[in-house]
């Protein structure tokens, strides 16, 4: 399969936060400013990325072979809870500010399902390792596009006249209805 | 299910289990970030309100700055005498209370008491009205009744009245200051308790101007100032000022003479009752 066109898929076509709908809480809580959007969005493909390979090696090395692939979930959520740890320790020496601005949702990246669903459906499609690979930089580079799209549009939001019912929580669920309508426009330009 | 199956479950997810806590303690030996104890301590002690009363972005920086040195423990307005003895005995030091600080309107200059100069149709906020020629009310100097203070309190001590001016909930105030912060009018003055008489207006127009522009106006009569003793109070710039060093700290003084009612003792008289809270 092309690879070009999977990694496209990934991060467009079949966006994990506005086509599945996957990973809606950072997407609501870190987007109030792009500068966060962004660290927010490279922190995930991080850990997409990572979690993507290993994952993979683990189901495929260790879980197939041994006919224990019903620990399929338990040791995903284990390598994802690691991974996030090591993020957090990496943020928190390399920069405090940004640690604190990103406050409770980094460790929150942990429960972020459209992590697990990254490495429940390369084994659901049986994807090649380097296929999986692609995948999760595809699906990180499609999860902070989302993000980044919705903090500019709320931070443009904040200087406009909203009426007072939709102030807040009300404007920011039309605009992701909206942005994920608009991103309805790719379907089926890549079916997979 | 095969015993096999599962020793070779357990085993291959404790191994996997051991094999990630290996390296995380790794990598946190290897990203350690130095961090006082006291710290953690202190930021327990104090409000968690992150108001930035103290100057500081938040309560975790302002208990990063105690421990440096670079702060005083009574920097905190908010916190009470019990928190700073805490903070004190973490630090090793000892903390003597300080008099809690109230925010007051000088102004009393609401809908009723002015008049408008203008229709004013620009954002409907303090800042933008001061920008574009002082507002709506003829008085230059007067509250713009917009509420950014209102919006700017944390800790839901003030409300906007019907009159269109803010009002203060002393028992919630916690003296942190936002309020005088972002007023553009700068109308609003932090107080310790102990000041309880107030000339509440900021004109200083002369008597004519003032006169015309709002019946609680300062018109510099001078009244004031003849009847109490030598440098208890002073008129400066059309306007009377009160010298707290000497003066103005009783509830019981004699503010009849007072022309316009600029002049009194805690808390002007509200016009209209206040409904229930206006928000902004």
């Amino acid at each position: 399969m092309n690879l070009l066109l999977l990694f496209i898929s990934a991060a467009i076509v079949n966006n994990f936060v506005l086509t599945y709908f996957l990973g809606i809480c950072p997407f609501v809580g870190v987007s109030k400013r792009v500068s966060s959007a962004v660290s927010m969005g490279m922190a995930v493909m991080f850990v997409m990325t990572i979690t993507a390979a290993v994952t993979w090696l683990i189901y495929h090395l260790l879980l197939v072979p041994y006919h224990i692939e019903i620990l399929e979930y338990v040791s995903f959520i284990l390598v994802i809870a690691s991974l996030v740890q090591l993020v957090e320790m990496f943020i928190k020496k390399v920069s405090k500010p940004l640690y604190d601005t990103l406050g409770i949702f980094l460790p929150l990246i942990t429960t972020n399902c459209a992590i697990l669903g990254l490495a429940l459906f390369s084994v659901l499609r049986e994807y090649s390792f380097i296929e999986s690979l692609v995948f999760g930089i595809g699906a990180g580079a499609g999860f902070t596009l989302a993000l980044v799209i919705m903090a500019g549009i709320r931070e443009e939001l904040e200087l406009s006249n909203i009426p007072k019912p939709f102030r807040g929580a009300g404007i920011t669920m039309i605009v992701a209805g909206s942005l994920a309508l608009a991103f309805m426009g790719f379907a089926g330009l890549i079916s997979m | 299910m095969e015993i096999n199956t599962l020793i070779i479950a357990i085993a291959s997810m404790g191994g996997l289990g051991l094999l990630f806590s290996a390296g995380l303690s790794l990598a946190e030996k290897k990203f350690y970030v130095e961090e006082d104890p006291r710290i953690e301590k202190i930021i327990n002690e104090l409000p968690g309100a992150n108001c930035g009363g103290c100057g500081y972005p938040g309560c975790a920086k302002f208990a990063d700055v105690i421990v440096a040195g670079e702060a005083e423990i009574n920097g905190c307005p908010v916190s009470d005498d019990e928190a700073r003895k805490a903070i004190g005995e973490i630090l090793g030091v000892d903390v003597e209370s300080g008099e809690k600080q109230i925010a007051r309107l000088m102004c009393q200059g609401g809908n009723y008491e002015t008049a408008k100069k203008a229709e004013y149709a620009g954002i409907k906020s303090c800042l933008g009205a001061s920008i574009f020629g002082g507002g709506e009310k003829m008085c230059e100097y007067s509250c713009l009744g917009f509420g950014e203070c209102v919006e700017a309190c944390t800790f839901d001590a003030m409300y906007m009245s019907d009159n269109g001016l803010p009002v203060i909930i002393d028992d919630n105030c916690t003296g942190c200051g936002k309020c005088a912060e972002v007023c553009p009018q700068d109308i609003i003055e932090m107080h310790p308790e102990s000041h309880k008489l107030f000339v509440f207006c900021k004109n200083l127009d002369g008597a004519k101007t003032a006169r015309k522009v709002c019946i609680k106006a300062c018109i510099a009569c001078g009244i004031c100032v003849r009847n109490v003793e030598d440098g208890q109070m002073m008129m400066e710039n059309n306007l009377a000022i009160v010298n707290y060093d000497t003066f103005g700290k009783e509830a019981n003084l004699p503010t009849d003479k007072c022309p316009t009612d600029c002049l009194a003792v805690i808390g002007p008289p509200v016009v209209d009752k206040p409904a229930e809270k206006v928000e902004a």
